[in-house]
């Protein structure tokens, strides 16, 4: 058997869009870091309680890859899914009362921080069990090809889930069944806090993906250039009915894995190093030395993604608590009396 | 018309893969082999591949598909060889299967039906021979059936497919070669136990595998003038107990028979919802006969012995009555 290819992502040069699509995505990743910093912010003042896993420093991953999917594609994400709901459409007002706890929230309030869904824009949730969220896109794709759905389901997990038996047996099943699905690994280097050395014997993510004869290709994650024009390439295979697809996009996280990290496992310096790779500055100082950006536009996108987040905050506090009464409600559909 | 437990399951998913396009069923040797149980014999030649997919050994992949797959609008049977191999497989039937619909604020439904054989009996030893029924009769968000008959057999799978949630339906291994007699009207509910034989002395409440056992108990116990009630509980999750206090009520007395082991299992449950809400309808203590608290030994005496049997029933019945 013959190794399947590892495709080259697209040459580096000068921002290959227009000014409005370049605009809007960075908009899109500031939505997603000040929403985030908003969400540190008031879990400090215990509005938000739980796990909260924040997703700064790798919004070029969601923003890049989420733009180059269609409405009617499937999204599988995780517990570190904030910026994955927010891009795929659901509303930060929605999202925020779900950190709340409300009843407003996108999943009633039922499910928290790890567990955004949405059905009208086919978001299949945050999965807090690592690798879980596998083997349900591989049912979904699976779903469309029996129903002649021309659909992709992108399943993004992190590399730690790579060493999970849920990412082999998926892999195999989506490569076997010939499925349409684009797995975006987003390796952000650590597991919680275990280093991808010193728990994988094979670092080499798409080696791993490759020997179930999936194509793969590895971007920048840091650049949502790199990762979108890469997911583009990704998500067309997968739509063009040629199988499954292995993206792998290397990024970095700059905060810690959740509130109750101290850290311990990685140098300051590391995390310094990374942070001079940050999507937002480098992506807005290109734009701007391409005469696509000027310091007034960004700080008119900085302003809206404020105002936005906002107008979250003040919608889920004053959004209702949901009654007691209502405790037993979805745990099994509700039937109409035959 | 007389037929065969494995016969009665396989004419049940026959008739929902032929009714309804959404159906397909999945698993390990579900297609070329003809399902471990011979269940699907004859499927893959008249459904196509499509529909009847040999899944590789991937439990936790492939149950985990099945989820997604009912999520995208289709309506999978998902078969596990057995109970024991579904340990692989748990984590996507209690994380996500049972609790997507409540995490999601009621959006995300999972219209999934889970089939596996369970039970000891066949010196199959340690790791062949769970019942682990109490376990998923344990987690809210699935439902939970177990036919011990042949019109369960023909008759549950189409409610359970036809059912908005998660279904987990295990079939007792010994029982695939029972043979009884199906009336016309297969339909029927997966909602209420069933009193299998009406008696006034004692009743005796079981499920799956234990029902002929317990049946055979209560024939000899009425050889000696002991007339016992057998219930036949059918849905595990969620439990019918006014079948049960309705017949705790009428014979004061109840001995559970349970091939889970005791220590935590079904029977516990039933009894304590007998002891909780009908307490003072009881003229004597509950009494249970479950699985001695020892992993399934292979010598056949030895399992014999570790499993509930129509004797031990008979005699934990005696000893009730003091007779």
């Amino acid at each position: 058997m013959s190794v399947p290819p590892m495709i080259q992502p697209p040459p580096a040069g000068p921002v290959p869009w227009d000014k409005t699509f370049a605009k809007k995505l960075l908009a899109d990743m500031l939505r997603i870091r000040r929403m985030e910093e908003k969400c540190a912010e008031l879990y400090g003042e215990q509005k938000i309680r739980g796990f909260l896993h924040l997703y700064i420093g790798e919004e070029a991953c969601a923003v890049g890859a989420l733009h180059a999917l269609a409405p009617d594609d499937n999204i599988v994400a995780t517990y570190r899914e904030h910026g994955h709901a927010l891009v795929r459409g659901v509303s930060m007002n929605a999202i925020m009362a779900e950190m709340f706890g409300k009843a407003a929230g996108c999943s009633r309030g039922r499910g928290g921080s790890m567990h955004l869904f949405d059905a009208a824009t086919r978001f299949y949730g945050g999965n807090a069990i690592v690798g879980g969220g596998l083997p349900l896109a591989v049912g979904l794709a699976l779903a469309d090809k029996l129903q002649g759905r021309q659909a992709v389901t992108a399943c993004f997990f992190g590399e730690g889930a790579m060493a999970e038996g849920a990412f082999h047996e998926a892999m195999n099943l989506a490569a076997l069944w010939h499925l349409p699905v684009l797995f975006c690994c987003e390796n952000n280097l650590y597991a919680m806090g275990t280093a991808l050395a010193r728990s994988e014997a094979q670092t080499d993510l798409c080696a791993k993906a490759s020997s179930y004869s999936v194509p793969t290709m590895k971007a920048d994650g840091m650049d949502v250039v790199a990762v979108h024009e890469a997911a583009r390439i990704a998500a067309q295979h997968v739509r063009e009915g040629l199988g499954p697809f292995f993206l792998e996009l290397q990024t970095f996280r700059f905060r810690a894995h959740s509130m109750f990290d101290p850290e311990l496992y990685r140098d300051k310096a590391e995390v310094e190093a990374w942070k001079t790779r940050g999507p937002l500055h480098t992506f807005s100082a290109r734009l701007k030395a391409e005469g696509k950006l000027t310091e007034e536009e960004f700080l008119a996108l900085d302003a809206k993604a404020n105002a936005e987040v906002q107008a979250a905050v003040d919608f889920a506090e004053a959004a209702p608590w949901e009654p007691i009464e209502d405790l037993l409600n979805d745990v099994h559909t509700p039937r109409a009396a035959s | 018309m007389r037929m065969s437990y494995r016969e009665a399951i396989r004419q049940a998913m026959h008739e929902a893969l032929t009714a309804d396009p959404r159906v397909f069923l999945m698993g390990e040797d579900v297609g070329k082999y003809g399902g471990t149980y011979a269940c699907s014999k004859g499927f893959l030649e008249e459904f196509g591949p499509e529909r009847i997919r040999d899944t590789p050994l991937s439990e936790l992949g492939f149950v985990g598909a099945g989820i997604g797959a009912a999520l995208g609008g289709l309506r999978p049977i998902v078969e596990v060889m057995t109970v024991n191999f579904s340990l692989l497989a748990l984590d996507q039937i209690v994380n996500t299967a049972a609790a997507l619909r409540h995490m999601s604020g009621g959006q995300f439904s999972v219209p999934l039906v889970v089939r596996m054989s369970t039970g000891a009996g066949r010196q199959l030893a340690a790791q062949h021979s769970h019942s682990l029924e109490g376990w998923y009769a344990h987690i809210p968000g699935i439902k939970v059936l177990a036919p011990a008959t042949i019109a369960d057999a023909r008759g549950m799978l189409a409610p359970a497919l036809a059912d908005p949630d998660p279904v987990v339906i295990f079939e007792h291994a010994q029982l695939y070669n029972l043979e009884g007699e199906l009336g016309e009207n297969v339909q029927c509910d997966i909602a209420s136990a069933a009193v299998r034989r009406e008696g006034a002395a004692v009743t005796l409440i079981t499920y799956g595998g234990s029902l002929p056992k317990t049946l055979a108990a209560a024939d000899e116990l009425a050889g000696a003038g002991i007339d016992a009630e057998v219930v036949d509980l059918r849905v595990l999750r969620p439990l019918d107990t006014a079948t049960l206090f309705a017949s705790v009520k009428k014979t004061r007395r109840a001995v559970v028979v349970d091939e889970g082991w005791k220590s935590g299992s079904l029977a516990a449950e039933v009894m304590a919802r007998i002891a909780e809400e009908a307490f003072f309808e009881l003229d004597a203590p509950l009494k249970r006969v479950c699985s001695e608290e020892v992993p399934i030994p292979y010598a056949r005496h030895m399992e014999e012995a570790a499993l509930p049997q129509a004797p031990k029933i008979v005699a934990a019945v005696r000893e009730l009555l003091g007779k």
